[in-house]
């Protein structure tokens, strides 16, 4: 581990982008303001500089438009990466994720793939409030055919886009725009990664926490005040929520015997009940010793007050009271 | 290969073999041997054709919902994509997509689709491709009148313009998305009018006229080919049959139908064959009677093809990863 350097999860991004498009001239990036802008959150920052602006593409505010471009360009032997700004814009663009990109291997039987990335920032904690704040993960694990890439730090920033861009499938890599800052420490190559497993990021014994995207650190920094308390939490992050690590899930819940599933967006019909159901029809549910708890969102829109903001999802506060009760009550 | 000229018997004959596919498509389903729903094309046969005999291998092209004229057009098996009507494993998507969803994708079809103006970004994103592989192939983005009012079409006028890429926007104005009448929706003459709106050529043709499609397109398609950038051609025609099974034509009278039926442009093109001498009546008779057998041929290949399984649907959802999993020390 000698190797280890400093960077942010944006730089991480950066880099991957760079390594693919300097290893594989099929690949592309397109998206608004990515060139001499670079980037709404500067992820993209002098790319257009060291690769051109044929390979480093600014678009007119069109997300169906690229979305679309990019499925045709996929089908047709390149690898794009579409950048949209902010996930919630996916929304503009949902005809071409949901009923092209995610259907057309299936739907033409299997004659051609859709290697397309689509990157994009999700969550709250920026004051955009609720048109630019959603996380909307479980929308596009729910479409089959779509996988879902939800990085909580800087080497799966970069891990995981190279694995998504060596996948023939639409992979949805959906950032978090609160890290994009923060400072990891990362190996000196990202470390070759699959889509579908997960990782123990903190190891434990008397319950396991499962968090995605942001959620994983304040779920680590939780099961630490809880380490003060005697709580010993175990950390999942499932890293990719489409496919699905279940089998590194179930056996943590089988061993610790308790559950707290932690997430940013909305609790209802969110990503997180897809967990609690398959552990609930899993042999898992029988060494179970307290109910299975979600932590989740509010069910509200994101609001623009950094008090109701803070409110509306889960922090480290929440987590630990969440879990000591789990451990405390049962 | 591109045609200077367009080669007249064998536009007469890809007129036919969509006429007649899909007349037995129609009659497969009356009789309750095809299952779903289907949009006919008839009456519009010269608009694919003409279109497609302007391109070269290679080319592509993306269709739409009433696709089957596009598909044979530019060369679709008629065996395969009358079995996937069927439903069969032997159709071009062994059964799981139907007659919205055609594609050969080998030979540059890149597919029907059920979502008006699914096509015309997919088409601007293969006409990137081509453009950054620099190839010299060109994309032919067939939509209807009703794909003009979607901001997906748009979208991709605009950044295909933007960036003058090869590609060629043919809209096949029957007159009408579903019920809603071309003419009340959009306040201009020519709907090739909107063409301006992105500073590219925009012409309005006779789309029953086959070689009037063919020239338009070919022009069209050089200048793309050429780097001249995209194209938006208008071609006025119309559907005979409603505009899926659904259909009571309550939006439209008896005589219009009748109208445009005199129309014909099959018939239409066989008056000029033979004004021309370029064949005589027995010889485009027998070019029918030889798309006859075919369509014979194609049904029986259809019908005798297997059932679909479920297990083979189920692992083709996803294209399958080139990184083994375990080789990277994954669970099993």
């Amino acid at each position: 581990m000698s190797d280890l350097r400093t960077m942010t999860y944006a730089e991480a991004v950066r880099e991957a982008m760079a390594t693919a498009m300097t290893n594989d001239d099929r690949v592309f990036l397109m998206g608004e303001d990515v060139g001499v802008y670079g980037g709404a959150f500067g992820v993209t920052n002098d790319l257009y500089e060291r690769f051109g602006t044929d390979r480093v593409r600014d678009t007119t505010i069109s997300e169906l438009g690229i979305v679309g471009m990019g499925v045709g360009a996929a089908l047709t032997g390149m690898r794009p990466i579409v950048e949209i700004q902010f996930s919630d814009f996916l929304c503009q663009a949902m005809d071409q994720v949901v009923n092209q990109a995610a259907k057309l291997h299936f739907m033409v039987g299997g004659q051609a793939d859709v290697p397309l990335v689509i990157r994009t920032p999700g969550g709250s904690g920026t004051g955009a409030a609720a048109q630019h704040s959603q996380s909307l993960e479980a929308w596009f694990a729910h479409i089959p055919g779509l996988k879902v890439v939800m990085p909580s730090n800087a080497t799966d920033a970069g891990s995981l886009l190279l694995a998504a861009l060596e996948d023939p499938n639409p992979v949805l890599v959906l950032e978090h725009k609160l890290l994009y800052k923060q400072s990891f420490e990362v190996p000196a190559e990202f470390p070759r990664a699959h889509l579908g497993e997960g990782r123990i990021e903190r190891e434990g014994t008397d319950l396991t926490i499962v968090a995605t995207s942001i959620e994983v650190q304040r779920s680590v920094q939780a099961a630490e005040q809880l380490a003060q308390s005697g709580i010993s939490a175990e950390v999942i992050d499932p890293r990719t929520i489409k496919p699905l690590d279940l089998p590194l899930i179930l056996d943590s819940v089988s061993r610790t015997g308790r559950v707290l599933l932690v997430q940013e967006s909305a609790k209802f019909g969110g990503f997180m009940a897809e967990v609690s159901a398959s552990i609930a029809e899993s042999p898992a549910f029988g060494d179970l010793q307290a109910p299975i708890k979600r932590l989740c969102g509010l069910d509200t829109p994101i609001p623009y007050s950094p008090k109701l903001e803070r409110a509306s999802v889960p922090q480290v506060e929440d987590i630990v009271a969440a879990a000591s009760a789990l451990v405390g009550e049962w | 290969m591109a045609a200077e000229q367009l080669d007249e018997i064998d536009a007469y004959r890809t007129m036919w073999r969509i006429r007649l596919f899909e007349e037995a498509v129609e009659d497969l389903y009356g009789r309750g041997m095809m299952h779903g729903t289907m949009h006919l094309s008839i009456g519009q046969e010269a608009v694919p054709t003409g279109a497609c005999a302007a391109l070269k291998e290679g080319d592509q092209i993306t269709s739409t919902h009433r696709g089957h004229g596009h598909c044979i057009a530019k060369g679709a098996d008629l065996g395969r994509s009358m079995a996937e009507l069927l439903a069969r494993d032997n159709g071009y998507c062994r059964g799981r997509g139907g007659s919205m969803h055609i594609a050969d994708v080998a030979t540059g079809n890149l597919g029907a689709n059920g979502i008006v103006a699914g096509g015309p970004p997919i088409a601007a994103g293969a006409a990137l491709s081509n453009q950054l592989r620099g190839t010299d192939q060109v994309c032919l983005c067939f939509h209807g009148d009703g794909a003009v009012g979607e901001g997906a079409w748009h979208e991709a006028l605009t950044l295909a313009s933007m960036w003058q890429l090869p590609v060629v926007f043919i809209c096949e104005n029957n007159k009408y998305g579903m019920s809603m009448s071309s003419e009340k929706a959009f306040k201009v003459e020519h709907l090739s009018e909107k063409a301006a709106a992105y500073g590219i050529p925009g012409l309005t043709v006779d789309g029953n006229d086959v070689e009037a499609v063919f020239e338009s397109v070919n022009t069209a398609v050089e200048r793309a080919r050429a780097g001249g950038g995209p194209t938006f051609i208008e071609a006025l025609t119309y559907r005979w049959r409603g505009h899926s099974k659904s259909d009571k034509n309550l939006y439209r009278t008896r005589e219009e139908i009748a109208q445009w039926r005199a129309h014909d442009p099959i018939a239409a093109y066989a008056a000029v064959l033979l004004e021309r001498d370029t064949a005589t009546q027995e010889e485009l008779n027998a070019v029918a009677d030889e798309v006859r057998t075919e369509i014979r041929d194609a049904v029986r290949f259809g019908t005798q093809g297997d059932e679909p399984t479920v297990e083979a649907m189920l692992a083709g959802v996803y294209a399958p990863s080139p990184v083994d999993a375990r080789e990277l020390g994954a669970r099993a």
